[in-house]
């Protein structure tokens, strides 16, 4: 029988595929094994926005951090910085934007307020109807659709195996080892970092642990090819809107409108009660978009627990076991906050702290 | 939505599968709303012909379509045409249909859904397939039935099956010039299906007047042969031709003939969209065509309340979809518990022989393994996204190895044909270069909307106050 890994990583989206080049930069053997492809979850089916103006108080750190990790992976990715504009179209959304965004702002993110007449110089095709509108230049978007064959070079450059296709059926410890039973055989680890987003309670509960981790189905439109209507990443006061037109003319539409469907029965499904006023939203905001022919919308499950902060260390009452996930915001900080998890696992000194999958899940605070 | 209807049964398709399946369900009693994008039930084979043209003599398609479209406007089925079919949703036991007709949004919520989707062509790419004037065969035969227009005054037709000889004959009919027939089929690949075509002697018959025809007007026929090469930069100019080796690999010295345009086929793949997004399992028969819907003759599948039937649930040929048609009318409305009359073991035994006919048909239309090597680096696959063979190679040798992965990693299925016109090939490649079968290669996730559809047609007239807004996401 084959040496043990030092570490099997279960599920290959950003946060398990950045911890194992992190673990493997600081000279561990890993394994990645995914039930799918490589980013074809979350990480690879979402809308691809990176703004801090809607990333939560308390993770604006991870934030930032995150927005620098991006900007460096670069073109790989599709990586844009074009800052981003969050709208509000009534009194009321204009003082819930005001409130929420000067919280942000305190806690390290560039956001300010333009006057209308400004949003509409840079962004001549919005509807007049804007009430307030915040800004934030270190705002813009990634492709989602390239996280797979990103990180499948970057794996493989890093010498860091993965296995697709291999669902993770059974997990048992023997003797400080690990056994993770998959259709392509057992393998063998002295740790193991489960990184499976929605799909982590099931996995979870092959070591006896259950975390309340839940999903949401949050649905992503995607437009036929238009004429410049976009400079920049488009927001709305609710966080019911995330909009951006990419190079080849593109406009994704998200704003985590809920879809139908539970993770353990495969791909969730789009719903026509939740897409029809996502979409109207859209043309609310960018009137010209009602000719423009939806070519796609699908949905991604995007993972949490009740306190909507993340699962990141390691796993209650089992030595050498680790979680990553369920992280608001997780495509835009998962880079980074998949290199803090290898060096908590390295047993280096942490940059920022992780978030105990451990606590009191009723809490309010991390 | 502005429009809310309600029905039993609901058809989605109305060709001879779609179209005999709600008349059968309308017999039995039953509420049918039968959906369908065309101005005119009949589909693809049974096509209605253009306003233009209604002099123009009839054939045995037309005539079927045209009983058709009396039986359908006779019957108490609700013929829901010029419509757009978008989305299927499962809500309880009830399916919930996105419709848009006449740029509006409507909903149709139906307690049984009969998929009756019909077919695509799969066209072999070949270098330069993608130069104006070249045609798909079947496009090609729905041109001349709709529009009688020739496609050029000097043409090549090229594939495989039946399809390229009635196109041919098709051309000729209508006054056109056939420059050549080339097909990769041998006349032996012809005798050995004779028997199973034997089962419908009046089919057999047509072909045997197809290839009279053109025996007496001296066409050329490259047995053995596969188009190779398009020639011409911005037109068609003319085309290399390659005999065969009996895995279809080109072997022996390239001839070239001249042509200002080229219909090119190889076969029909079973549009599976529908029924995917209605839950509906696959498997992988290269008997029926390639991917298909789990069903059985009836076109009854696992999932509850959801059936297929025509060349959507596998290429058996236009009479055979008529006849399941009628069968999955019984057996949806069996499923609603009541009768078709008139539906008894006679009808599935000529179900059964059509069928036989059909698939003989589907065999010879299928492309063997070697055809694809007719592909060069620079080939493009995907030609609503520009990707070529050579740009899926690399990504496949980097790692991208299903369908979902190279449609993530470069665009192809991405654009607005929603990948209807390189699906096949693409996974072919991704099959071929991963020493895997293509039954271990499934398409990519089927979503909504079937069809492009403008925003504004599926936001309708919303109201930005009555947007439903749940409380903000936590700071």
């Amino acid at each position: 029988m084959s040496a043990p890994f030092d570490i099997a990583i279960v599920g290959g989206g950003i946060m398990g595929c950045a911890t194992a080049l992190r673990l493997a930069d600081g000279g561990m053997t890993a394994v990645i094994l995914d039930q799918g492809d490589l980013g074809q979850g979350a990480s690879g089916v979402n809308a691809g926005t990176l703004s801090l103006q809607i990333k939560r108080v308390a993770l604006m750190p991870y934030a930032l951090r995150g927005h620098r990790e991006w900007q460096a992976m670069g073109d790989a990715v599709g990586f844009h910085r074009t800052g981003g504009y969050t709208l509000a179209f009534t009194a009321d959304e204009a003082a819930l934007l005001q409130e929420r965004q000067a919280l942000k702002a305190a806690a390290g993110a560039p956001i300010s307020f333009v006057s209308p007449n400004e949003l509409f110089t840079h962004e001549p095709h919005l509807a007049r109807k804007v009430a307030a509108a915040s800004f934030c230049a270190e705002d813009g978007y990634a492709n989602a659709s390239l996280t797979g064959a990103y990180y499948r070079a970057r794996l493989s450059a890093a010498g860091v195996p993965y296995r697709e296709r291999q669902e993770v059926r059974d997990i048992s410890r023997t003797q400080g080892t690990y056994d993770l039973v998959t259709p392509g055989g057992t393998i063998r680890a002295r740790r193991i970092l489960l990184a499976a987003g929605a799909w982590l309670r099931p996995l979870a509960s092959h070591l006896g642990v259950d975390l309340p981790v839940r999903a949401r189905v949050n649905t992503v439109s995607v437009t036929e090819r238009q004429p410049p209507l976009l400079g920049s990443v488009i927001g709305h006061a609710t966080g019911l809107l995330t909009m951006k037109q990419k190079p080849n003319g593109t406009l994704l539409i998200g704003g985590g409108w809920q879809g139908a469907g539970q993770p353990q029965d495969g791909r969730g499904q789009v719903r026509m009660d939740t897409l029809r006023p996502n979409l109207a939203l859209a043309q609310h905001v960018v009137p010209a978009l009602a000719k423009a022919r939806i070519l796609r919308s699908w949905t991604g499950f995007e993972a949490n627990v009740p306190d909507f902060y993340p699962l990141a260390g390691s796993l209650p009452g089992l030595e050498d076991a680790f979680v990553l996930g369920c992280v608001r915001g997780g495509y835009t900080i998962g880079p980074y906050i998949g290199k803090l998890m290898g060096d908590l696992i390295l047993g280096r000194e942490l940059e920022l702290p992780l978030f105990d999958p451990g606590r009191d899940f009723e809490r309010t605070d991390p | 939505m502005t429009g809310d209807l309600d029905t039993d049964v609901a058809v989605l398709g109305a060709g001879p599968a779609g179209g005999n399946a709600a008349l059968g369900a309308a017999r039995a009693g039953l509420r049918v709303a039968l959906v369908d994008e065309q101005q005119d039930a009949g589909g693809q084979v049974w096509r209605a012909k253009g306003k233009a043209i209604r002099a123009a003599p009839e054939t045995p398609e037309s005539r079927a379509g045209s009983q058709l479209r009396a039986l359908i406007a006779a019957s108490a089925v609700d013929h829901l045409a010029d419509t757009r079919l978008w989305q299927i949703e499962r809500h309880g036991p009830a399916w919930r249909l996105g419709l848009l007709q006449g740029g509006e949004p409507v909903q149709l919520t139906a307690r049984a859904l009969v998929v009756a989707s019909g077919a695509r062509e799969f066209v072999q790419p070949v270098p330069g397939w993608t130069t104006p004037g070249v045609l798909g065969l079947a496009g090609a035969t729905a041109l001349l039935k709709r529009d009688m227009v020739v496609p050029g005054a000097a043409t090549i037709v090229a594939g495989t099956g039946p399809l390229v000889f009635f196109t041919a004959a098709e051309i000729r009919r209508l006054g056109g010039h056939v420059q050549a027939i080339v097909t990769p089929n041998t006349r032996a690949d012809w005798m050995r299906a004779l028997p199973a075509m034997l089962v419908r002697p009046d089919l057999l018959a047509r072909g045997a007047r197809w290839m009279a025809d053109l025996a007496l007007s001296g066409v050329p026929i490259h047995w053995g042969h596969a188009l190779s090469r398009v020639i011409g930069e911005d037109r068609v100019v003319g085309a290399e031709v390659h005999p065969l080796d009996s895995d279809w690999r080109p072997a022996g010295p390239v001839r070239e003939i001249a042509a200002d345009s080229l219909c090119l086929g190889n076969g029909l793949v079973p549009s599976i969209e529908a029924a995917q997004l209605a839950g509906c399992p696959i498997r992988h028969d290269p008997a029926l065509g390639g991917w298909v819907p789990d069903a059985d003759d009836e076109g009854k599948t696992p999932v509850d309340g959801l059936f297929v039937c025509g060349d959507g649930a596998g290429i058996r040929g236009a009479a055979a979809a008529a006849y399941q048609g009628s069968l999955a009318g019984q057996g949806v409305a069996r499923f609603l518990g009541a009768q078709v009359p008139g539906i008894g073991p006679r009808h599935l035994r000529r179900y059964r022989r059509a069928a036989a006919f059909g698939r003989a048909m589907t065999a010879l239309s299928a492309p063997r393994p070697g055809l694809s090597s007719l592909i060069d680096d620079a080939t493009v696959l995907c030609r609503c996204e520009g990707v070529t063979s050579g740009a899926l190679r690399q990504a496949i040798a980097a790692g991208a190895t299903s369908a979902n992965a190279t449609k993530s990693g470069l665009r192809c299925g991405m654009g607005p044909c929603g990948g209807a016109y390189c699906q096949t090939a693409v996974t072919r490649q991704i099959a071929v270069s991963t020493g895997r079968s293509e039954g271990e290669v499934p398409p990519p996730t089927a979503r909504p909307p079937l069809r492009p559809v403008p925003l504004g047609g599926l936001a309708g007239d919303i109201a930005y106050e009555d947007l439903p807004i749940p409380k903000p996401a936590p700071l």
